[in-house]
């Protein structure tokens, strides 16, 4: 258990397994790895998360790709990108070989219908440690009460939802921030 | 051979060229799977979405997983996956070494530190997306302020609450306390 691609496969597996709902599903459960692995901090999901964001590829993948790098190079970023696909692997040819009609099925309507709004409370409570990890916290470690910053994202997310911007891509509001953090020397 | 080579090369085309994932992926993947290559129809395609938003992992891989297994059988499943991942793991693996060298100096810090806060608000926009879609009857609120609680106040494991969700959905249709 003390190799780190051992670790990475049965962690990135487990992800996802149990990550329904896709990309930012798979958010709670890398919060989660800092308390057991010491391969980034929690304060780093939000660097990751910038860059799965403003790179092409599901998120999902993006995250488990940078993930792996920190944890151990290139191989890891292999190890644990390959690990998270492989219970999709399995599980989706499973459906299609037995189960022509599997999301009709009702037990099955059941069990997801109670699974995506307990994913989205997860999802909730990671998204409040990204504000902390990312705003809150200072760079050398400090508390701090940000108000600069939480007015300029209230602005950035009043702006995602104008209808005229809606579909702006993402890349162009993380290009604005990553200006505004220049100019203003944030 | 030929053919999954073929699946690998349409996967990595769709995995390079879209951002984001899920949904922003739809129309990509109708362009080039329903359009160019006819492998699939469109209400296959959407049948296909359907199922993989509501099985465990990332949705454009399940999808992709869904038409290489549908087309090949289980080598058709490997190439598509393996197409619609490389994309990313080139692109990342590159940036991430890139990254890590610049993460320390000033200029680059202040660009993330500004990429953070729109981060912020992009995950923020998330979340309430998926309330909106996940939130269908106050039960279901229930479940995910419950859930909330429990994963802010409590150690219980991500994987376990999921669990208990699923279980619980179970146990109502069991009940015969769920109606469509």
């Amino acid at each position: 258990m003390s190799n780190v691609y051992v670790q990475l496969f049965v962690e990135f597996f487990q992800i996802g397994l149990f990550a329904v709902g896709g990309g930012p599903a798979t958010i709670p459960f890398l919060m989660d790895l800092p308390s057991r692995h010491d391969w980034y901090s929690r304060a780093d999901v939000a660097s990751m998360l910038a860059v799965s964001e403003s790179t092409p590829g599901p998120i999902g993948i993006n995250m488990a790709t940078y993930a792996g790098y920190h944890a151990a190079g290139y191989p890891g970023g292999l190890a644990a990108t390959l690990s998270l696909v492989l219970p999709s692997l399995i599980v989706i040819v499973l459906i299609a070989k037995l189960l022509e009609n599997f999301n009709q099925n009702p037990y099955v309507k059941a069990a997801f219908w109670a699974i995506r709004p307990a994913v989205t409370g997860l999802i909730a409570m990671a998204v409040m440690g990204i504000f902390e990890t990312s705003l809150f916290v200072a760079a050398d470690g400090s508390y701090r009460f940000p108000v600069f910053s939480l007015i300029l994202c209230a602005l950035f997310f009043a702006g995602m939802n104008l209808k005229k911007l809606k579909k702006l891509h993402p890349a162009v509001w993380l290009l604005a921030g990553a200006l505004i953090g220049l100019a203003f020397q944030m | 051979m030929k053919d999954l080579i073929e699946l690998y090369l349409a996967f990595f085309r769709i995995g390079g060229l879209t951002f984001g994932g899920g949904l922003t992926m739809l129309p990509m993947l109708k362009y080039e799977l329903e359009e160019k290559k006819h492998w699939v129809t469109e209400d296959e395609l959407l049948d296909y979405y359907a199922i993989g938003q509501c099985t465990p992992g990332i949705i454009a891989v399940n999808v992709a997983t869904f038409v290489g297994f549908k087309r090949k059988g289980i080598p058709g499943a490997l190439f598509s996956t393996l197409g619609m991942i490389s994309p990313s793991l080139i692109i990342v693996s590159i940036l991430a070494m890139f990254l890590d060298q610049f993460m320390s100096n000033r200029i680059v810090a202040h660009a993330i530190a500004g990429v953070k806060v729109v981060v912020c608000a992009l995950m923020l926009n998330t979340v309430i997306t998926l309330a909106k879609k996940s939130f269908v009857s106050p039960l279901c609120v229930v479940i995910g302020v419950v859930t909330f609680l429990l994963a802010v106040f409590t150690s219980v494991p991500s994987v376990l609450l999921v669990i208990a969700a699923g279980i619980l959905g179970i146990m109502l249709q069991k009940a015969g306390r769920l109606q469509e």
